[in-house]
C-alpha cells in the first residue's frame, strides 16, 4: 500500500476518533444513489420517457453535470435543485457508483428512418468524441446510446440556445448540421441497442 | 501521505469503523431473517424490493388485501381524462418476481411482544423485523360523511373505485354546474394534491363544460406550492377556480349527501359534484398495533424508521411521523429504501448506517405546464432534515418551455417510480 508513518498514524487516529463519537458519518454511495431511481429508474435504468439512464456513464461525466446543476451552467428543471443537497465529496462516490454500472441502453421509441438517416451524420460529425456510437462512457461525453429521445432533444435545445456551452469541437460540427440532421442524429443515439 | 488517497483513507476508515461495532449489543444473534411487510403502496412495495435486491437470504412476505393497486399519484389526471384507470394500476407479479412472499389478505393485528402478524384470513406470520406501510384512514371531523355519504361524495383519495366514481360524477354533471373541492387540514396524504386536482378539474370542465366552476372550501388559511398554484389558477383557470381558505368561510363542518350540500356552519354551499376529502390519520391498523401517538400518526426514530412505540417494527410512508418529510409517493418510496437497508443491516448484526432521503412532487396544472418541489434530507442529531441550501420550488418566473419538460420529467418520474417501487 506504500502508507508512511506519519498516515499511519493519521490512520490510527482517526480510527481512535470513529470509534468514540459518530461511528459511520456519511450515508454510503448506494444509499444516496437508490434516490435517484424514483425518476431515473432503478440502478439508473430509466424507462423514460425523459429522464436520462444514470447507469453506465463515467464519474467524471456525472461530476461535471452535478457541478454544472450546482453552479446554474447547465439548464435543469429539478437538478439544479436537487443537485444542491450533496458534498462534493459525495457526488464523487455517486458518480463512481453508477460508473461501476454496465452501461444500459434502453429501448427507446424512435424514427427508424431517421435513424439510418442518422447513422451517416453520426459518422462524420459525432463519432470522433462519442466513441462506439455513443457508448463508450471512457470517452467521458456521457451514454447517448440506448438513451432517452427527449432528453436528448431537450440537451440538443439547451446546447443550440447557448444555455449550455457547447465544446468547440462540438459547436463546429452542430453548426454544420440542419435540423433534420441534428434530429436524424438523435434518433440514431436512441436507436441504439 | 504519499500514495495514500483521501478516498482510500476513508475506504480504510470506514472498514474499522465497521469492525468496531462488532459488539452492538442489540443486534448480536440474529440468526433468523424473516420480514413481514404490512401493506402494498408504494412504502411497502419498495422496502420488499430494495431487502431483496440488498439481500436475497432474508424471507419477505408482503401482505396486502387488493391484487391489484391504484396509485394515488397522476390520478387526477383520471379525473380529467388525460389518463386512464390502467395506468395507474400496478401489479403485484414485479414482486413476486424478485422473490418476495406476496399474500393477498387484511392485517388484523400485530403482536409486537410475540413477533407475529395475524390476518382476517385467520393466518399467523412470524417476524423478526415487520415494516409497516398501511397508509392512511380518515378522520370523523366533517358530520355526516360517513359510508354511504362516500358513495354520494367521493374523497378519491385512496385511488380505486372512489377515483372511477368522481370521474363519472364530472362527465354526468350538466355545463354551469360547481364542483366542490373540501380540502382537508394538515397534516394529509400529498399536501398538493387538492390544488392539483382543481386544475386537473378545471381543464376538463373548460374543453366540455366552460359554464362550471371549481370551489376549494379549504380548511387551511395557506397550502402547499400557494405562490406557484395562485398563478396556474390565473394563466389557465381565470374566474374558474376559487378558493376560500378556513378564516374565510372555507372550513366545510357538516355534509348532507341527499342534497349534495357542503356546511361551512350555517352556510350552505349546495353543487354538481361534491369531493369531501376529510381530515387524516394512520390507518387504523397502526393504531390497533399500538403504534400511534395520540394525534394517530407513528412516531419512529429517523436512522431505521423504527417505531419509538414498538420494538422490532417499522413505520414507513403516510402513516409515519417523518417530518419534514411530506407524506407523498416519493417520500414513500425514499423511506422504503432506507428502512429496508436498516433492516438488512440490522438482521445481518450490523449497525445501521445514515440515511439520505429525497423528495420530488410534480403537480400538473395545465396542458404543457407543471410545477414542481424537490428537496434532499439526512440525519442531524438523530432527526431527520432538510440539507441546507437543497432543494425548492420551481421559480415563479419559469419560462413556459421549462414547465413543458416539467411535464414530461413528471411522466418520467411516474413510469420510472411505478418500475422502482413495484418492479
Amino acid at each position: 500500500m506504500g502508507c508512511n508513518k506519519k498516515a499511519l498514524v493519521a490512520l490510527i487516529g482517526s480510527v481512535f476518533m470513529v470509534g468514540t463519537t459518530q461511528v459511520l458519518a456519511e450515508p454510503t454511495a448506494t444509499m444516496m444513489a437508490n434516490t435517484c431511481a424514483g425518476c431515473h429508474g432503478t440502478a439508473g435504468q430509466s424507462v423514460g420517457p425523459a429522464s436520462p439512464n444514470l447507469a453506465g456513464m463515467s464519474a467524471s461525466y456525472f461530476n461535471d453535470s452535478m457541478k454544472g446543476f450546482i453552479e446554474g451552467t447547465r439548464p435543469a428543471t429539478i437538478m439544479n435543485r436537487i443537485a444542491k443537497g450533496y458534498s462534493e465529496e459525495q457526488i464523487e462516490s455517486m458518480g463512481e457508483y453508477f460508473a461501476s454500472l454496465p452501461v444500459y441502453k434502453a429501448d427507446v421509441p424512435h424514427d427508424a428512418a431517421m435513424a439510418k438517416a442518422g447513422a451517416e451524420v453520426y459518422d462524420q460529425g459525432c463519432a470522433k468524441c462519442h466513441d462506439e456510437n455513443g457508448a463508450l462512457p471512457d470517452d467521458d461525453a456521457g451514454i447517448l446510446a440506448g438513451q432517452w429521445l427527449l432528453y436528448l432533444q431537450y440537451s440538443m435545445e439547451d446546447f443550440q440556445s447557448g444555455h449550455r456551452e457547447m465544446p468547440k469541437k462540438m459547436k463546429k460540427q452542430v453548426e454544420k448540421l440542419d435540423e433534420a440532421e441534428i434530429q436524424s442524429a438523435l434518433n440514431f443515439f436512441a436507436s441504439q441497442k | 501521505m504519499a500514495n495514500f488517497t483521501r478516498r482510500k483513507f476513508l475506504k480504510v476508515a470506514g472498514g474499522a469503523a465497521a469492525i468496531s461495532t462488532i459488539g452492538f449489543p442489540a443486534i448480536v444473534g440474529a440468526a433468523s431473517k424473516k420480514v413481514v411487510i404490512v401493506g402494498g403502496g408504494v412504502g411497502g412495495a419498495t422496502t420488499a424490493k430494495y431487502i431483496r435486491m440488498a439481500d436475497p437470504s432474508i424471507d419477505v412476505t408482503l401482505i396486502e388485501p387488493n391484487t391489484e393497486y391504484y396509485t394515488c399519484f397522476m390520478s387526477n389526471e383520471v379525473l380529467s381524462g388525460h389518463r386512464t384507470m390502467d395506468s395507474i394500476k400496478v401489479t403485484y407479479d414485479g414482486l413476486r418476481g424478485h422473490g418476495v412472499n406476496v399474500v393477498h389478505d387484511t392485517v388484523t393485528d400485530i403482536d409486537a411482544a410475540g413477533k407475529k402478524v395475524m390476518t382476517a384470513g385467520g393466518k399467523s406470520f412470524e417476524y423478526d423485523r415487520c415494516v409497516v406501510s398501511p397508509g392512511i384512514s380518515f378522520e370523523d371531523n366533517i358530520e355526516g360523511y360517513d359510508a354511504a355519504a362516500m358513495e354520494k361524495m367521493p374523497h378519491a383519495w385512496k385511488a380505486g373505485e372512489q377515483t372511477v366514481l368522481l370521474r363519472k360524477q364530472l362527465e354526468a354533471m350538466d355545463d354551469g354546474g360547481v364542483v366542490a373541492i373540501a380540502a382537508p387540514p394538515n397534516p394529509f396524504r400529498c399536501p398538493p394534491g387538492p390544488y392539483e386536482r382543481a386544475c386537473q378539474i378545471a381543464m376538463y370542465l373548460q374543453a366540455k363544460k366552460p359554464a362550471s366552476k371549481v370551489l376549494i372550501l379549504d380548511a387551511k388559511d395557506k397550502f402547499s406550492k400557494q405562490g406557484l398554484f395562485t398563478q396556474a389558477f390565473e394563466r389557465h383557470y381565470a374566474g374558474m377556480i376559487e378558493w376560500i381558505p378556513a378564516e374565510k368561510g372555507g372550513k366545510v363542518t357538516r355534509v348532507d349527501a341527499a342534497s349534495n350540500t357542503l356546511y361551512v356552519g350555517d352556510t350552505a354551499h349546495k353543487v354538481a359534484v361534491a369531493n369531501v376529502i376529510p381530515a387524516q390519520k394512520a390507518a387504523a391498523i397502526a393504531s390497533k398495533a399500538g403504534l400511534t401517538d395520540d394525534k394517530g400518526w407513528c412516531p419512529i426514530d429517523g436512522r431505521t424508521f423504527e417505531s419509538t412505540m414498538q420494538k422490532g417494527v417499522h413505520v414507513i410512508g403516510d402513516a409515519s411521523i417523518a417530518g419534514p418529510l411530506p407524506k407523498s409517493g416519493y417520500a414513500a418510496n425514499s423511506e422504503g429504501k432506507v428502512c429496508a437497508a436498516a433492516v438488512v443491516d440490522l438482521l445481518n448484526g450490523r449497525e445501521p448506517g445514515d440515511p439520505s432521503l429525497v423528495n420530488t412532487c410534480y403537480s400538473v396544472v395545465g396542458p404543457n405546464d407543471a410545477i414542481s418541489v424537490a428537496m434532499v434530507y439526512d440525519l442531524k442529531e438523530g432527526k431527520l432534515d432538510k440539507v441546507e441550501g437543497s432543494g425548492g420550488l420551481t421559480p415563479k418566473d419559469s419560462s413556459p418551455e421549462m414547465r413543458a419538460r416539467e411535464v414530461n420529467y413528471a411522466y418520467s418520474w411516474f413510469d420510472n417510480i411505478k418500475k422502482d417501487s413495484w418492479g
